[in-house]
């Protein structure tokens, strides 16, 4: 039983911490979120030469083989320095894809540049009725020969607008929410009949509506086989759900802490407003509420380790109680800031605003729940060390 | 930081790729500075940990499960010595827990104290009746994933605890603070369950605010002589000795000065054990007054009005007990049966989605619970003390204890209502019983488990306690 980092990890952690604490304070990553592009060119290069985005690809694709563990960290800290660069965009959603479907070509042409930095890439995983149904495709892909010509509207496609490469699932055969007969397919951003309204988000994120008219593509762009894309979709999903799960719990620790710390500082009535009873129980609360979380993440990643449906089931637990503690904790966090806290000047409201938009992303609280609920039927889950074992 | 041989060049080369990377041209790079800054060496480390490692990194292998190469974080198996370990102590459970007693369990029925007697021997033969103590005094020796397989595996076999009160409340007080004839005296009966003890901290007039306790204990010669009435006396009926907080002197600039700690014979005179039933119905805890009750000086335990010290060393014990997550999970899980069967023809509760959300609410915060646990665990065994925030533990485990209960209850329904405590009487005739098994019991456990939140220092006084001692509030 052991909890502690490897001296590779705890140099992972000594780098991403080192570089949010000197490199990315909070003036700084506003200012990157008001230019036009949305992040910075030179924060993204930094990523990809520290390694970070090779780090959870696998080695035989160039990257680290990093696992869970190592995204968490790297996540927690974004998360806690509020790095708006489209590291999930890229790195977890298109590389994740990339790596589970793509042939070796492919991945000569799009994951080895995306891995140096030189390519912006994004699967867009939602449409406008799908909510977290990932499955429920509208967006259609006819085969027209050696060609396919999709159809559709992708929404809140994170990095739409920057994306070089769009990983767009489509539906090649079933209906519209079938887990069968969605296909994945990797086109260029500029490609004839894709239409891109790029829009902020309320986190200082980028995203766009993408709408695909008549978007003729070759059958090169295809990854894998046509109508089994499902698999990897939610794979990659789940891991993604993951990794903001991590990125939520660097948040609600650092909302916590900058709370803690501001209650011990902030005088009224001639003493720290930190001695009235009735926000101390209110910290203890998120305190422990940050330590469920935690123990959950750190159970996640051991569980997304093994794979199968106790890592969905982890995942989905995970992301129950990042919805759930994580609201009390951030609304907490500006509630006892007072004013301060609903300021756009301070660092917590945008705190506030990043794990709101998480709440939503792949799944709120109650869809994870449910999801759960259904996997909980197939098999008990003790910490099984037989099963360990 | 030790290197193969055949990495260092790589090593090498590593920094050196870095270093010039940063010094061609990347001036925008904003990690430069950093290196500059006099934080160099750290920084190489990490710009090449890219290489380390690829090198470093231990071969995979398909489908091998029982380590995660990735590091050490989150490593929770077992090593074989371990599952040997774990297999033992099931095998014991399932071969000298008395079947006469475990039916008893099953059938709702409460054990006696000469049943609980017997079973805590049977633990002692075994030499596992004190998990905790130093071996020198009878203890295990246990590392902390042994005592976590011990209550996995206790809970499991729906086998009791051993009654606290003993031997993980006053005789850790002894080991630690008491005189060699103390120790001499009382651990051996502790151990062997020869004496049965109970604990006497709260007073009418002193709960959360236990420094305000009255209990005086004046000194006459080698005798003190203590009066005052000591309450919620757990099993206080059952008790050959007590061990209390008494107030030894008022002349104090703190009240938590002058509290001494004491050990009494419940046997002697002017000792008297009156019964508070509680809202079960049932008697588990009592009120005890002493009147002029003449205590040989020998019993004081340390120093003199240094009680309260000890007693809070005490608390912090019981409350690392206290958040039972192994016997939650075991409840849990028989929960989960129970309600995915079908009863009496109906649909399975669990197929109402309902009842199957807040099932799993429990599930999820019981397993955040246990690794909340077991990072506590693995902080232990690295040399670190249960601190305040074994508070947590307590509040968080008696929250999930409570929810089980209530939802045992949502379980039986209408059979919750009945108030038939006679049916879990050895004597009860089986086939005049109402409700299915224990259905017409969970209302009364739900009833008398409301304590959970209020012993061992109410959730409250616990908040409190993580507010001062881990948010230095």
């Amino acid at each position: 039983m052991d909890f502690s980092l490897t001296d590779e990890q705890s140099m992972l952690v000594d780098s991403v911490a080192r570089f949010i604490d000197n490199d990315y304070d909070f003036e700084t990553r506003q200012k990157v979120t008001q230019s036009d592009q949305g992040f910075s060119t030179n924060v993204w290069r930094t990523f990809a030469e520290l390694g970070w985005t090779a780090m959870p690809l696998p080695e035989e694709d160039g990257g680290l083989g990093g696992g869970p563990v190592e995204l968490m960290l790297l996540m927690q800290h974004f998360g806690r320095g509020l790095v708006v660069e489209p590291y999930l965009a890229n790195v977890v959603l298109a590389g994740g894809i990339l790596r589970r479907s793509a042939d070796a070509a492919q991945k000569t042409r799009w994951l080895s540049p995306l891995i140096a930095g030189e390519l912006q890439a994004t699967l867009a995983f939602t449409e406008p009725q799908s909510r977290f149904n990932i499955a429920d495709i509208a967006t259609t892909a006819t085969a027209d020969g050696k060609n396919f010509v999709l159809d559709g509207h992708k929404s809140l496609v994170l990095n739409g607008a920057s994306a070089d490469l769009l990983l767009i699932p489509a539906r090649t055969s079933g209906t519209q929410q079938d887990q069968d007969g969605i296909s994945i397919f990797a086109i260029g951003g500029d490609t004839t009949g894709v239409e891109r309204q790029a829009y902020p988000t309320v986190d200082g994120h980028r995203a766009a509506e993408i709408r695909l008219r008549s978007v003729r593509v070759n059958n090169d762009s295809l990854l894998g086989t046509a109508g089994t894309g499902f698999a990897a979709l939610q794979d990659t999903i789940d891991d993604a759900t993951f990794a903001i799960s991590a990125e939520a719990m660097g948040i609600l620790r650092a909302l916590h802490e900058k709370t803690v710390d501001y209650a011990k500082n902030r005088i009224q009535f001639g003493v720290p407003i930190g001695t009235f009873q009735a926000l101390q129980h209110r910290m203890v609360d998120t305190l422990m509420g940050c330590e469920q979380c935690q123990s959950l993440l750190y159970w996640a990643a051991m569980r997304a380790k093994l794979g199968g449906s106790d890592a969905q089931s982890a995942v989905s637990a995970l992301k129950y109680q990042i919805g759930t503690s994580g609201r009390q904790i951030a609304r907490e966090a500006v509630q006892i800031h007072g004013g301060m806290g609903v300021t756009w000047e301070l660092d917590i409201a945008h705190l506030f605003k990043r794990f709101t938009a998480i709440e939503t992303l792949f799944g709120n609280a109650d869809f994870h729940l449910d999801r759960y609920v259904q996997l909980a039927g197939q098999a008990p889950r003790d910490v099984d060390y037989q099963r360990l074992k | 930081m030790n290197l193969p041989a055949d990495t260092a060049p790589l090593f090498c080369i590593g920094i050196a790729e870095r270093v010039i990377l940063h010094q061609l041209g990347v001036a925008s790079c904003t990690t430069v500075p950093v290196l500059v800054s006099g934080c160099g060496w750290r920084f190489l480390c990490t710009a090449t940990w890219i290489v380390i490692l690829r090198r470093l990194r231990p071969e995979r292998t398909a489908g091998h499960v029982n380590r995660l190469p990735e590091g050490r974080l989150m490593n929770v198996t077992l090593t074989d010595e371990e599952i040997a370990f774990r297999d033992e102590v099931r095998t014991f459970f399932q071969e000298d827990f008395p079947a006469e007693l475990r039916e008893k369990l099953a059938a709702g029925i409460d054990l006696s104290r000469d049943d609980m007697v017997r079973w805590q021997k049977i633990l002692f033969r075994q030499g596992w009746a004190a998990v905790n103590w130093p071996v020198e005094y009878g203890g295990t020796g246990w590392s902390a994933v042994q005592k976590y397989i011990f209550a996995n595996e206790i809970a499991e076999a729906n086998a009791p605890d051993m009654i606290p009160f003993g031997v993980k409340m006053v005789a850790p007080i002894i080991y630690t603070f008491g005189n060699d004839a103390q120790k001499q005296r009382f651990l051996p009966d502790i151990l062997e369950s020869n004496v049965w003890w109970c604990q006497g901290y709260s007073e009418p007039g002193a709960g959360s605010d236990l420094a305000s306790l009255k209990t005086r204990a004046d000194r006459h010669g080698d005798q003190y002589v203590v009066n005052g009435t000591k309450t919620w006396t757990t099993l206080g009926h059952y008790a050959d000795w007590i061990f209390c907080l008494v107030r030894t002197s008022s002349d104090v600039a703190r009240r938590q000065e002058g509290i001494s700690f004491l050990l009494i014979d419940m046997s002697t005179p002017g000792v008297s054990v009156k019964p508070i039933i509680t809202i079960e119905g049932d008697r588990e805890v009592n009120e005890v007054h002493f009147d002029d009750v003449r205590v040989p000086i020998e019993n004081l335990v340390g120093e003199e009005g240094k009680g309260w010290t000890y007693g809070k060393v005490l608390l912090q014990h019981e409350r690392t007990n206290i958040a039972g997550v192994a016997r939650s999970k075991y409840r849990l899980r028989r929960l989960r049966e129970k309600s995915s069967q079908s009863l009496r023809g109906a649909t399975p509760l669990l197929d109402d989605r309902n009842f199957a959300r807040k099932l799993a609410t429990v599930e999820i915060e019981l397993r955040a619970l246990e690794y909340t646990e077991l990072r506590t665990l693995a902080a232990v065994a690295v040399g670190k003390a249960p601190g305040p925030e074994s508070s947590i533990l307590k509040i968080k485990g008696t929250e999930i204890q409570q929810e089980l209960d209530a939802l045992f209850v949502e379980a039986a329904g209408y059979y919750a209502l009945p108030y038939v405590p006679e049916q879990y009487a050895m004597d009860f005739v089986e086939d005049q019983r109402i409700g299915s098994g224990s259905e017409t019991r969970t209302s009364l456990r739900y009833f008398n488990n409301r304590k959970a939140s209020i012993y061992g220092g109410s959730n409250e006084i616990q908040k409190n306690i993580v507010a001062k001692h881990v948010l230095g509030l």
